[in-house]
């Protein structure tokens, strides 16, 4: 469902960020732009992982707390953080990470399966891994982010 | 969507148009319209009509609309009156036409049994009319007053005397002499005589030359445009020359004739054309050459023409068809383009400039500019209220109909205009009201002679502008609601206690009451299982009000007043445990601070508030939404009463009111999904996000949470 962007040699671009000191990515097609932080609107009855809405230039956007929707401890936002604007099929979605750090160019053959773990995320989230110059990137899917797109898809 | 099927939308999209004139047309002339015009308006609909159903061969609409244009063209050319009879009969072919129309569009089955039986009726309206293609492509034929009027088109039952001489180019482009006089022979009877003087004997004979030259007599009231298009492939590869049968041996009757007609027997078409123009003084209808070649070109008839086609064209206006979304997206940016000038505004006022400084007053004047563009930009979506309210002169007469009384509807401020959205969700409470206001609003014919009025009752449907907001009525002149059995009825249902003493106004306010309807017996207009609540409803949800006035005797008056626009609204900002929400002002009876003695306990966490001695649900907001555990304390806040579905009353209680503000309505919805109890978000001057509250869901939410909470307490016992 992810478009992807096809480089010369069957190549792929990903972005990757950091939460909660791991390193994933996603790609970049997914993403529309990157902006800092701002203070979001509480959303009521929403589920612990959405921050809220904030205005990007006229819509209203929802931020997902990444780190809290993969499972980790949900860490105070501040101006230090970073929102990845992201198209996830027909709605857009702001996901708050810790930092971006890179961009990779990688060939499918380079990703891995995701190992059989026991975590629920892991098998929610985590399309494959990569390994790249020692350090361990997970790949995710972004389809099941939002609650709602979740309830659809099931 | 393919082409075709993007035609035939546009063509369905123009008959509802061309239905509305229609409609418009014959309902003017049952006010005595006489104008010609006015008739052929009428005629050039139904025409233009079947003309598009041909092309997409919809058979039951070509049939129906080809008897229905006979009947008109009767009356246009004077043989049929339009009496008080016919019309109600062409009003009713007109429904029907509507019917089949939007049958076409649909893909249903027509009612056939319905149009069969006013294809007859049409068809005894005008039992002299051929029913052949005879009035087909009539355009030309502007005679409406054949009394004073000797110089106008052919008298009825003459024909047209055609020379029609082929030239080799015809032949060389595949035509056939032939296939044109078989053409003509469908128009009528055609008396043919072959002029075969320029046949040169065999030897001379160049097989592609065209010798043959022939005279046709056509016996066929018909107009010489009709004639004209059989010749329309083969003009200018012909010597052409088409007459009235009885000018035909008298050509030269008239000193004035134009020099082009008067020059030769025979002459080119086109040019013939372009003089008959000219001397029209180069008027555009292309309907012009179509008289003047009778014997008589006196310039009158032309110049009676052009000055009517002004009025038509500016009747059609300069119009452009845009994709509804185009304008959406252009209204959406001008919202963002408002918060955003709000946003800066605010900043420059935080960086401490002054109000006189140049920036602020620049940023004066982008408000101002910004403000002009939003008006004109939602005017581009506000249209007027007319393309409902031409619903209901069909509506009124279905009803009348039914219920057996007289009904006139007098319509005012069609030409109001209001916001797409609103006026596509206003049709259904409209045809409600109007609906009521017949079967229940007006007395019987001998009730009203009784009282002495007119035995036909008056439904008044009136639209105007007022404070920013479009204002609705529908009136009746009818005996008004009769209270006493309001009342009765209200205490029978247990919708109010039989002691209670109420107001007039309170009384009237009954009938929008959940489950109340007041006539005894269900009808089959207004017993649909949908009341006034349902109306009432509609409307609120258009961020509306609905009122009632009534007097005894003299009848009722629905006043409805509603939003222009669903892009913004009117707010009340105020703040919730540090959240700043908006509530929608329309909702809002009034705000008052409680005292802390007004607050009271009602066992588990409900509680009521006290206003003037009533007790009223008090639902915290801040609880209600989930922002906080604890509700505030007992005279903390601020209460907004608001009155909800069904007139329910409850006061919402928040911590504090910021001010009053229209906000531009965002979705929550496209990004995100509903939330229970927020209807939509807004942008505020600071480019926050404010959540505006749903107000009816917050209640019923609390209500229900409450019986909820009882039912697993039931269950928990059980």
């Amino acid at each position: 469902m992810t478009p992807t962007q096809t480089v010369p040699g069957g190549a792929r671009e990903l972005i990757s960020f950091r939460v909660n000191a791991q390193e994933f990515c996603v790609d970049i097609m997914a993403v529309r732009e990157i902006r800092g932080w701002t203070a979001a609107t509480a959303v009521p009855q929403s589920p612990a992982f959405v921050r809220g809405v904030i205005n990007l230039r006229g819509a209203v956007l929802p931020i997902v707390d990444l780190a809290a929707r993969l499972g980790f401890e949900s860490a105070e936002a501040s101006d230090r953080h970073v929102i990845i604007v992201a198209q996830i099929g027909a709605q857009t979605v702001g996901l708050l990470v810790d930092a971006v750090s890179d961009i990779l160019t990688v060939t499918d053959d380079v990703i891995q399966p995701t190992p059989d773990v026991a975590s629920d995320t892991a098998r929610t989230f985590v399309r494959g891994l990569l390994a790249i110059e020692g350090r361990m990137i997970s790949l995710i899917s972004l389809d099941r982010v939002l609650p709602s797109l979740e309830l659809e898809a099931a | 969507m393919d082409p075709l099927a993007a035609i035939r939308e546009t063509f369905f999209q123009e008959c509802e148009e061309q239905l509305a004139e229609l409609e418009a047309g014959l309902l003017a002339m049952e006010e005595g319209d006489t104008d010609p015009e006015t008739i052929n308006a009428v005629f050039r609909a139904v025409h233009s009509i079947k003309g598009g159903a041909g092309a997409f061969s919809l058979e039951a609409l070509i049939r129906f609309a080809h008897v229905f244009e006979t009947a008109m063209d009767e009356m246009r050319s004077g043989r049929l009156a339009p009496s008080p009879d016919v019309l109600k009969t062409l009003l009713r072919a007109a429904d029907v036409l509507a019917d089949l129309v939007r049958a076409a569009h649909d893909g249903d089955p027509s009612d056939d049994a319905r149009s069969a039986a006013l294809v007859d009726e049409l068809k005894a309206l005008s039992p002299d009319a051929e029913d052949g293609e005879g009035g087909e492509e009539d355009w030309g034929d502007f005679e409406f007053t054949p009394v004073g009027a000797p110089d106008a088109a052919a008298p009825a039952g003459s024909g047209w005397r055609i020379a029609f001489k082929p030239r080799a180019d015809l032949y060389a482009k595949a035509n056939e002499a032939a296939l044109v006089l078989r053409e003509l022979g469908r128009l009528g009877e055609i008396t043919v005589t072959l002029d075969a003087g320029a046949l040169p004997l065999l030897p001379d004979l160049d097989p592609e030359a065209a010798y043959l030259a022939w005279t046709i007599d056509l016996a066929a009231d018909v107009a010489e445009t009709a004639v004209r298009e059989v010749f329309e492939y083969v003009d200018g590869d012909c010597e052409l020359d088409i007459r009235p049968l009885a000018a035909a041996g008298e050509p030269d009757s008239s000193e004035a004739t134009p020099e082009a007609f008067a020059a030769a027997p025979t002459f080119d078409v086109a040019a013939l054309i372009a003089s008959v123009q000219s001397t029209a003084g180069g008027a555009a209808s292309p309907d012009l050459p179509a008289q003047s070649p009778s014997a008589d070109p006196s310039p009158t008839t032309p110049a009676r023409k052009t000055e009517q086609a002004p009025a038509a064209a500016a009747a059609a206006g300069a119009t452009i068809r845009v994709d509804l979304e185009r304008v959406d997206r252009l209204i959406d940016l001008v919202g963002e383009l408002v918060i955003n000038q709000a946003m800066l505004s605010q900043r420059v006022m935080e960086a401490g400039f002054a109000r006189a400084s140049n920036v602020a007053m620049g940023l004066d004047e982008l408000e101002q500019l910004t403000r002009e563009i939003q008006d004109s930009v939602m005017a581009i979506r506000a249209q007027p209220v007319k393309s409902v309210f031409q619903r209901m002169p069909r509506l009124v007469r279905e009803v009348a109909a039914m219920t057996g009384k007289p009904v006139r509807l007098i319509t005012e401020g069609e030409g109001t205009e209001v916001d797409k959205t609103v006026i596509e969700r206003l049709a259904d409470p409209l045809t409600h009201m109007i609906r009521n206001a017949i079967d229940h609003g007006l007395e019987s014919p001998e009730a009203r002679a009784a009282a002495g009025k007119s035995a036909e009752g008056t439904v008044r449907l009136t639209a105007a502008h007022r404070s920013g907001r479009i204002v609705i009525e529908v009136a009746d002149d009818g005996g008004g609601i009769n209270r006493a059995r309001v009342k009765a009825i209200a205490v029978e249902r247990g919708l109010i206690a039989a002691e209670a003493t109420l107001s007039d106004e309170e009384v009237d306010s009954l009938i929008f009451m959940p489950g109340f309807s007041t006539a005894s017996e269900v009808s089959d207009i207004s017993g649909r299982g949908v009341g006034m609540d349902v109306v009432r409803r509609s409307i609120q949800s258009l961020g509306g009000r609905i009122s009632i006035a009534s007097r005894p005797g003299l009848g009722s008056t629905f006043t409805m007043s509603l939003p222009l626009t669903l892009a913004v609204l009117d707010g009340m900002v105020v703040s919730v445990a540090g959240q700043t929400l908006v509530a929608p002002i329309t909702a809002i009876v009034e705000t008052l601070q409680p005292k802390p003695g007004d607050v009271h306990g009602l066992g588990g966490d409900a509680r009521v508030i006290a206003i003037r001695d009533t007790y009223t649900p008090l639902i915290d907001v801040g609880l209600a939404l989930g922002y906080r555990a604890e509700s505030l304390p007992a005279g903390q806040g601020v209460a907004l009463l608001i009155e909800g579905e069904g007139g329910a009353r409850a006061a919402i209680l928040v911590d504090a009111i910021q001010g009053q503000r229209q906000v531009v309505i965002k979705s929550l919805e496209a990004n995100y999904g509903q939330v229970p109890g927020v209807a939509a978000a807004t942008i505020l001057g600071d480019g926050r996000v404010a959540l505006i509250l749903d107000i009816d869901t917050i209640v019923a939410v609390s209500r229900g949470a409450d019986s909820t909470r009882a039912e697993k307490r039931k269950a928990a016992a059980g």
